[in-house]
């Protein structure tokens, strides 16, 4: 990213950065006045054609989906900026502070390069897979947000196998690797392909673990009833970051691999494969790879706050903090996680291949499969475990 | 109506991929086209109603085995010319099998039927959500059968281990052990060197 150096872009990606930006505010703003309208009764004829007839619950569906897709898309643009500057901060230097105002129109700066850039295809490239794959990718991350809740019935597609269809898109998250890797015909995007289904499959083991303690313990599949399971009178105590606490260090360290991110980015690591399995990729089909990672890492710390820190929950269950919207709780709680992710990027070295595998196959395969059975025996034979078959 | 729509679209797009299978001359494009007759096969388990067996058939086999099979087919030196050689001397044989087969395909689906003792399981309650009602059914009636399936395939990756598994002798190994018991006292060793001479 270049202009993550302090040199000054030129104007032209300051227009761009503007015009970005401006439509970005545009889109909110019109899906949030006809949310508004449709949610605060106003047009409450219109909202009961939306849930009663079939066309209607049709173009809910979608009117929700490119609400969350549009609010998904902002949230990687403050991600970029927010990481730029944690890492600026624990590097003691400012971090992007060029593009607009204190820098925060950097990451539209961005996105607009990546647009206008020429994509280059390789001669040798497996064309069809080669633009697939971004594709996939990108579809992927972006289909995850479907089931997450981000507030008590705030959610695209309250299915009752969230946690499963979460679990899924995230195990098929490789093939976008895979599939760019083998497709650039080249050396190091295949090595880097490797090295990532390798990796991704076994650190995808701990974290099946990890869920089913979770959903063991609240006894639903559905996300929205695991965050209701951790409403208890003893506020954030009661979330299962404290009773699962092995548990949720676990399916930390195993998303950051699973996003493929520092310390375990052995599939980019640069100064053995460059760029890994985006050596071959530019322009707008980069933006895509990249989005996509950055799709990813949220999606693991969404996941992060409502399997283990209570979802919209808020930490001190009285008023006044129960006042404030749920809403406010989740964002604060994924950002939270986010803020985790960076730093562990700003200030962990690099794992040995060899270690990542020895950590996910010969320490945590045996500590998650040792807490399941230790989980269920507790919930057996304390009584505590939900009673799902009534 | 709805269910219809999709369940064209599914199972077109499941056919179509299952053809292409067979037919794509790049064998990496083969398994491709078989991962997305699995993701169609998925979406028809779900406008069945079948939510769990939808995921877990995407968990299990598209995420996992055929992550694997890509990867083996990907790195295998396929030649698509000497492929392509023995087609037509091999030909009446392929069509003798794809006869058989077909023969015993129609034989059993003509010959199917809900077996009484299968008829009489205990059915879910319809209150139930699919995975709690595969659980109960999974858990009790089904048991023995369940716990047999595991063992036969705890006893296929034995083997796959014990197959693959060498101990080599003159190999240095890393014994993380001994490497984390380690300290600055029993690692490093002071020593007064004299000069021109050498440890």
């Amino acid at each position: 990213m270049s202009s993550a150096t302090p040199t000054r872009p030129d104007s032209s990606s300051n227009w761009l950065a503007i015009i970005g930006g401006g439509a970005a505010v545009a889109v909110v703003f019109v899906v949030a006045i006809v949310w508004w309208l449709v949610a605060g009764g106003y047009f409450a004829a219109l909202g009961r054609w939306m849930h009663e007839s079939d066309l209607g619950s049709a173009l809910r569906y979608i009117l929700e989906a490119l609400a969350m897709l549009v609010c998904v898309l902002l949230s990687t643009a403050v991600l970029i900026y927010f990481e730029r500057k944690v890492w600026g901060s624990v590097h003691i230097r400012r971090g992007p502070n060029v593009v607009g105002p204190w820098g925060i129109l950097t990451p539209f700066a961005d996105f607009g390069k990546f647009i206008i850039k020429e994509p280059i295809i390789p001669a040798g490239a497996n064309k069809g897979a080669f633009l697939l794959a971004p594709l996939v990718s990108v579809v992927l991350a972006f289909a995850g947000w479907a089931v997450i809740p981000v507030n008590d019935g705030w959610v695209v597609a309250d299915i009752n196998v969230g946690i499963l269809y979460l679990f899924a898109v995230s195990s098929l998250g490789v093939y976008g690797i895979i599939m760019a890797g083998w497709a650039s015909n080249s050396k190091y995007p295949l090595l880097s392909a490797l090295r990532s289904a390798a990796q991704m499959v076994s650190y995808e083991v701990s974290i099946g673990f990890v869920i089913v303690t979770v959903l063991m313990c609240a006894g639903s599949l559905n996300l929205s009833d695991i965050v209701r399971a951790q409403d208890t009178r003893f506020g954030l105590l009661g979330w299962y970051w404290l009773p699962l606490l092995p548990m949720f260090i676990i399916f930390f360290v195993s998303s950051l691999a699973e996003t493929n991110r520092p310390p375990f980015d052995l599939t980019e690591a640069e100064s053995e494969l460059v760029a890994g399995y985006m050596v071959e990729y530019s322009a707008s089909l980069f933006l895509l790879q990249f989005l996509t990672e950055l799709v990813a890492i949220l999606l693991m710390s969404a996941m992060t706050a409502v399997l283990f820190l209570g979802g919209w929950l808020s930490p001190l269950p009285f008023p006044p903090f129960t006042w404030i919207p749920g809403i406010v709780w989740f964002l604060l709680k994924m950002w939270s996680v986010v803020f985790c992710f960076s730093m562990v990027k700003a200030f962990v070295p690099r794992y040995r291949y060899d270690q990542l595998m020895r950590l996910g196959w010969k320490v945590f395969l045996p500590i998650s499969l040792f807490m399941v059975v230790l989980v269920a025996a507790v919930l057996e034979f304390t009584g505590l475990g939900a009673n799902v078959s009534g | 109506m709805a269910e219809a729509v999709f369940f064209w679209i599914f199972s077109t797009i499941l056919v179509g991929s299952a053809v292409a299978v067979i037919f794509a001359r790049n064998p990496v494009h083969s398994v491709l086209f078989l991962i997305l007759a699995f993701v169609s096969a998925a979406g028809l388990f779900l406008i069945l109603g079948a939510e769990f067996l939808a995921m877990i058939l995407v968990v299990v086999y598209v995420g996992a085995v055929a992550v694997l099979f890509l990867f083996i087919v990907m790195l295998l030196d396929v030649d698509f010319a000497r492929m392509k050689e023995g087609f037509v001397t091999y030909l009446p044989q392929g069509l003798l099998i794809a006869f058989v087969f077909g023969a015993e395909l129609v034989y059993v689906v003509s010959g199917w039927a809900v077996s009484p003792h299968a008829a009489g399981a205990a059915t879910p309650s319809g209150t139930l959500s699919n995975t709690a009602a595969l659980g109960e059914v999974l858990y009790t009636r089904y048991v023995y059968f369940f716990q047999a399936a595991g063992f036969i395939l705890l006893t296929a990756m034995i083997g796959a281990i014990v197959i693959t598994l060498h101990h080599k002798v003159g190999v240095k190994r890393q014994d993380i052990g001994a490497q984390n018991a380690r300290t600055p006292e029993t690692a490093i060793e002071l020593r007064k060197v004299p000069s021109r001479v050498g440890i």
